[in-house]
């Protein structure tokens, strides 16, 4: 079964990139506020925030 | 289409298209008879047409408006209606496939006709055609709205969506001459994967670059579904392909790996295209429309965090319940069904959170059939993953392996979840984008519910019969222990089954022909819808909640 040493060692590595991900998210944020993240997608307005407009007020986040 | 194309993106298609004629032109040289050749012709009709679309209007004026005020969505358009196209020919390519079973007559006698080549075309046409066209188009659209900004580029998305479509077509015309590496759901030969590696990628980069030019703080969940959807299929899709062709000018290639390591790693890759093409996807786009459609917040916003978490580390380990019973380690497959039993928590998670958005607004449900696809779709993906999940306990496989189960099974997933939930979905979002008042006839789309689930259960509920007698004939032996049932034995008992699968899958079809004309009918006679207000400053765009209007 010499292909369970490719395949386990890429399937841990894709895990591990899935768990550095993760980290990440947890890290920037993005849990922190659950509620108005489920909500604010029900918004009805269909138009992108013109990204320039609010750069030049300085409100964008990344 | 090349309205909203700049000059510099006009020239940037033109060469692309002329890049790729060329590289048709090639194949077909260098394959001449050989299949090869033929696919070389393809790529260059179709690159040719792509080419010509473009020079037609190579000199049209630039766009004047300010681009980064509005959606792009043409290519989200033109995806959904492919993917409508391709759900009618891989669904009728199903009903026929289901006919031969049942009267192998209808195979008329011809090479390109036997069940054998025709089967590939109903699973590639319907799980890449429709499943990944419905994919493209609505990750274009849930990227755009759940970041509030734009497409990061104007080609690419063509690129992505054509380039994939050119695949498929070579996928489905290589199959009626015979062109097969025989690895289900991998069935095409190398230049084919080498094209779709190419068309991958660039779909990851434009979704990371939507991503990054977000002005929304947060990732929506939707996009993590579709993001392990793209990411994990690039990996599968290349380790499984590896293979070496027999010649450069000729279809025919070799696997790399061999017996039962080529089977582990054809299922470690079959297994997870099942979990993140015809799941992790959809689920996106599960939690996408179904809070939209509904409008309400979906129930349980942090169980959905952890699902997405669950499914994405759960799911890999799972592949090797395909191979019970079979030469590969006896503790390989154990591994294989502990995860596969494991999953179940973190798939009802997901099922259950859906229902329970729904939970108060059963009258939307009731009233709406739109809203009715996504819920049955829901019950679907629970119910389908409930039933992998016993049937990868090895005691159960032993019985249901190679028979009608899986088959039913397989269905229970693809045509109750995979297919409704995209058929809600593309109900739901295509007055939205051709901003038309509602579908062109709502009772249509009732009719298409009710055919769609009529369809889904008889062919279910045939197929678990006919899979339980045939597995139960298989094992019942005589007095004097040998078996009492010959194979033709349990092909006469199945017979019933086949024609009622049929008949199922012919109203299923049925349902799908409704949409496509009902999708068609809104773009061309549905009443417009006038914008609420004309383009807000941004200030007003943050304000909240202007009231849906559905
Ligand atoms: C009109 C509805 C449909 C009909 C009549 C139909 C019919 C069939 C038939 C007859 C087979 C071959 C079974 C065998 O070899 O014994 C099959 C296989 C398959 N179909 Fe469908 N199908 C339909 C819809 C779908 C949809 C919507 C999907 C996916 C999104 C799908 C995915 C598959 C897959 C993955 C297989 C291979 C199953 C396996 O190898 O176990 N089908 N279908
Ligand atoms: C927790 C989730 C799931 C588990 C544990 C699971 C498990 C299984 C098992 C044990 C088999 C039979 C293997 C065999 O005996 O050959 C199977 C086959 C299959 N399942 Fe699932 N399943 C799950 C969900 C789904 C869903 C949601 C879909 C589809 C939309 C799906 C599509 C398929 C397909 C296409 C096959 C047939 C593969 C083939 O032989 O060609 N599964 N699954």
């Amino acid at each position: 079964m010499e292909i369970l040493m490719l395949l386990i060692p890429l399937t841990l590595a894709m895990g591990c990139v899935g768990l550095l991900t993760f980290f990440w998210t947890v890290r920037s944020g993005q849990y922190d506020d659950p509620e108005g993240d489920a909500r604010r997608i029900l918004q009805a307005d269909d138009r992108p925030l013109d990204y320039r407009q609010s750069e030049r007020r300085g409100e964008r986040t990344t | 289409m090349m309205q909203r194309l700049t000059g510099a993106e006009r020239q940037l298609a033109l060469i692309i298209s002329v890049l790729t004629l060329l590289s048709g032109l090639a194949m077909a040289a260098a394959g001449r008879a050989d299949p090869l050749g033929i696919h070389g012709w393809i790529v260059v009709l179709f690159a040719g047409a792509v080419f010509l679309l473009t020079l037609g209007s190579i000199y049209d004026p630039e766009p004047r408006e300010d681009r980064a005020v509005s959606y792009y969505d043409d290519p989200t358009k033109v995806g959904l209606i492919l993917a409508l196209g391709w759900a009618v020919v891989g669904m009728g390519m199903g009903v026929w496939v289901a006919a031969q079973l049942a009267w192998p007559d209808l195979r008329f006698d011809a090479a390109w006709s036997s069940f054998g080549r025709i089967r590939p075309v109903h699973t590639s046409g319907v799980i890449f055609g429709f499943g990944g066209n419905a994919l493209i188009a609505t990750s274009f659209h849930v990227m755009q709205r759940t970041s509030r900004a734009r497409l990061a580029g104007h080609v690419s998305p063509w690129f992505v969506l054509l380039g994939f479509n050119l695949f498929c077509i070579i996928a489905a015309s290589g199959y009626l001459m015979g062109v097969t590496q025989s690895k289900e759901y991998a069935e095409p030969e190398w230049y084919a994967d080498i094209w779709l590696v190419i068309v991958w990628v660039v779909y990851f980069v434009l979704y990371i670059r939507t991503l990054a030019r977000r002005n929304e703080p947060h990732i929506y969940v939707a996009n993590w579904y579709y993001l392990a959807f793209i990411l994990v299929v690039a990996v599968l899709h290349i380790v499984n392909n590896l293979a070496v062709p027999a010649s450069l000018t000729g279809a025919k290639s070799y696997s790399a790996f061999s017996g039962v390591q080529d089977a582990m790693t054809q299922w470690w890759y079959g297994h997870n295209a099942v979990a993140f093409f015809l799941t992790a996807g959809f689920l996106g786009m599960l939690y996408y429309f179904l809070p939209k459609r509904a409008e309400r917040p979906i129930y349980s916003y942090r169980l959905s965090i952890l699902s997405f978490w669950g499914i994405t580390f759960f799911y890999i380990w799972a592949g090797s319940h395909h191979l019970h019973y079979t030469a590969l380690p006896q503790w390989v497959q154990t591994l294989g069904m502990t995860f596969s039993v494991m999953l179940l928590v973190p798939s009802w998670a997901s099922a259950g959170n859906a229902l329970m958005t729904l939970n108060g607004a059963w009258h939307k449900v009731r009233d709406d059939a739109t809203l009715r696809f996504m819920m049955v779709a829901a019950v679907f993906y629970g119910l389908s993953t409930f039933e992998g999940s016993f049937m990868a306990v090895r005691a159960v496989n032993s019985l249901s392996h190679y028979t009608d189960w899986t088959v039913g099974h397989v269905h229970a997933g693809a045509m109750g979840w995979v297919a409704l939930i995209s058929f809600g979905s593309i109900y739901a979002v295509v007055p939205l984008l051709w901003q038309r008042e509602t579908m062109y006839s709502w009772k249509l789309v009732e009719w298409h519910f009710w055919l769609a689930l009529s369809g889904t259960v008889i062919y279910v509920f045939a197929m678990w019969n006919s899979g339980i007698t045939q597995g139960l004939m298989w094992r019942t032996y005589t007095e004097s222990g040998t078996l009492a049932y010959s194979f033709t034995d349990t092909l006469v008992a199945m017979h019933p089954y086949y024609v009622a699968r049929a008949v199922g899958g012919a109203l299923f079809l049925t349902g799908a022909v409704l949409a496509l004309f009902n999708v068609v009918m809104t773009i061309r006679h549905a009443p417009e819808k006038r914008p609420e207000r004309d383009y807000p400053t941004s200030s007003e765009a943050t304000e909240p909640a202007v009231p849906a209007a559905e």
